[in-house]
């Protein structure tokens, strides 16, 4: 694939490849001009904002902004900053995280190893499910979560989360399990090896990866998401990206540009951090999330 | 029931108790997700379309009025400007991220030396909320300190830049910050198609003296047809249900000028309490996604039936 380049025979080779690299460097810096500009007016004080430009290095680094994007920034009516938020974020992304991932490595489990008759008519009804505009269950699940008593709860948001992320999770290990050959659970079960047997010595010793890959998908999905937060949700129960959506709209006085940038650069941290870490499985989740298509 | 017997004589219906047992565990296991899949899905839908029926205003009532909030959606100006402006907004998206996208990934195709940091850099706003990304891109596009501001310190004193607080123009810098996120996804994309073309076509290509364009408009690209695919309906559905950037970068505003489907219904549906009509937009939004997708799925799978 890549020997085409060998052939180039228009102009001098290293004229081409430098032509190629130029372009590739100025798409970089096209990409990573926002967070620039991002961490560097984080980082300014007001004034500095007002006499420089968008692209000027901060005069003093100061960590004002961040502080009180933290712990005083209005975010509505109240005043506490983002700390609150980002806590109830991790409050309910983390549990939401490991039941969906759980019970989608259950359901892989049973739509591949187990299959009954109507299994695959269940996993393509489920996988519609991902195809559908969140905006088109909210009425009745707003109305659903006042009836089970968890309207505006963090564990009404885990609930949500869980239900509506279980399409993905099942996807990734259904389409992981069905690469497992069928010889190994067979060979289990003339042992008298048992579903859940199986299942804890067999198959989930081989799904670290695919576990991986589920995880950072729902974590980035979840912390990320933004409907759910803010219609299921109020007040100091608010998940950290409605909170900064309040934020930057709150106008009380002048427009703190820095510490708007501060609270952006905080919700964005953590799963900036997971794709820094663990790129590769983040990719794959993209791809094997591309694969519903 | 008592286990420590070992009598022959209970083996039997043990055994076919156990055997029982095996065949329903699977549908034991799967079934609440069958339960969830359907009602929370399906069974929601339902309730959304009957919804949609009714004159629910606050509080959702059930007794069906026949077609009252779709004829009142559709003489509404601003659910118009929505429409309009998710064609706008949708088309540009997926036009500029399957171009970029794809000529990123052909770049990217060439033994670049740091393929891995510039592929990581293409990439990294796809981890990011689309609430960060719009926040970012709301103070960049500010006219008075950001982007307009930048330019006419350098010396250029007439420059203009002020769409996003310009009605009829805010909705294209929603496309400029989504098209930033997005891009480097569809690149990753088209990256693993060009990975999994076959070699010796391209071989036997450039043996018959093929120039390189030649070998990517004939042969390279038309194969990465399914990926096109894919991308196209990844994109569309990103477009359709697209909140988030919205909310953050405009606010629907100025106005409601840069306001989509989504915003419209939100906005409708839980901040003034016009419940069926905000059933009837979200109605309207899952007909669009079903109109758009199903027949590129349909036109997929028949080609892969048909064998390729």
């Amino acid at each position: 694939m890549a020997d085409t380049s060998q052939t180039q025979t228009a102009g001098p080779q290293w004229l081409g490849r430098a032509v190629l690299y130029a372009l590739l460097v100025v798409f970089a810096v096209y990409y990573l001009m926002p967070l620039f500009v991002m961490i560097t007016t984080s980082l300014k004080t007001l004034d500095d904002i007002r006499a420089g430009n968008l692209v000027a290095l901060p005069e003093e680094i100061s960590f004002a902004a961040w502080v009180k994007a933290w712990g005083t920034a209005c975010t509505g009516v109240e005043c506490n900053g983002l700390k609150g938020n980002f806590l109830n974020s991790v409050s309910f992304v983390v549990p939401a995280v490991i039941i969906s991932t759980l019970v989608g490595a259950f359901n892989g489990y049973v739509l591949t190893m187990w299959r009954f008759r109507g299994s695959d008519v269940l996993f393509t009804l489920l996988l519609l499910g991902c195809f559908i505009p969140f905006q088109v269950i909210l009425l009745p699940m707003a109305q659903t979560l006042g009836y089970l008593g968890i309207a505006n709860s963090i564990p009404g948001l885990i609930f949500v989360h869980v239900v509506y992320g279980l399409a993905f999770t099942t996807l990734f290990f259904r389409n992981f399990y069905v690469t497992v050959p069928s010889d190994l659970t067979k060979a289990a079960r003339i042992d008298g090896a048992g579903f859940f047997t199986i299942f804890w010595r067999i198959i989930l010793p081989l799904s670290p990866a695919i576990i991986v890959v589920s995880v950072i998908w729902q974590f980035t999905q979840i912390w990320n998401d933004f409907l759910f937060g803010v219609v299921f949700s109020s007040g100091e129960r608010q998940p950290i990206t409605v909170a900064l959506n309040n934020l930057v709209n709150t106008s009380t006085g002048i427009k703190e540009y820095n510490v708007d940038m501060s609270a952006a650069i905080i919700a964005g941290l953590p799963t900036l951090f997971v794709y820094v870490v663990a790129g590769k499985y983040f990719l794959r989740g993209l791809t094997a999330g591309a694969v519903k298509g | 029931m008592t286990t420590a017997t070992s009598a022959s004589g209970l083996d039997r219906p043990r055994k076919r108790f156990a055997d029982y047992l095996e065949t329903a565990l699977p549908k034991i296991v799967l079934g609440p997700t069958l339960l969830i899949a359907l009602f929370f899905i399906y069974g929601f839908i339902i309730w959304t379309g009957w919804l949609s029926f009714t004159d629910s205003r606050l509080l959702p009532r059930y007794e069906l009025a026949g077609f009252v909030q779709y004829v009142t959606l559709f003489e509404n100006e601003r659910w118009w400007t929505a429409l309009r402006n998710l064609g706008i907004f949708g088309g540009l998206f997926i036009l500029v991220c399957l171009v970029v996208g794809l000529l990123l990934a052909i770049l990217l195709d060439q033994r670049i030396r740091a393929e891995g940091i510039l592929r990581a850099v293409y990439l990294y706003p796809m981890a990011l909320s689309f609430i960060v990304t719009g926040t970012a891109w709301r103070w960049i596009l500010n006219p008075g300190l950001g982007l307009q501001n930048l330019i006419r310190q350098m010396g250029f004193e007439s420059f203009t830049f002020d769409w996003i607080v310009t009605p009829g123009m805010s909705i294209y810098t929603v496309v400029i910050a989504g098209a930033w996120q997005s891009t480097g996804f569809v690149m990753a994309l088209f990256l693993a198609g060009l990975r999994g073309v076959d070699d010796a076509i391209i071989k036997a290509a450039q043996v018959d003296g093929a120039s390189p364009t030649r070998i990517y408009t004939s042969i390279i690209i038309p194969s990465l047809r399914p990926v096109f695919f894919s991308a196209l309906i990844i994109l569309s559905h990103i477009a359709i249900k697209s909140f988030d950037l919205v909310m953050a970068l405009t606010g629907g505003g100025p106005g409601f000028s840069s306001d989509l489907p989504a915003t419209f219904m939100y906005t409708f549906a839980f901040n003034r309490n016009q419940i069926g009509l905000g059933a009837a937009s979200a109605i309207i939004m899952l007909m669009t996604v079903v109109a758009i997708i199903v027949p590129l799925m349909y036109s997929e799978t028949r080609r892969g039936h048909l064998g390729r």
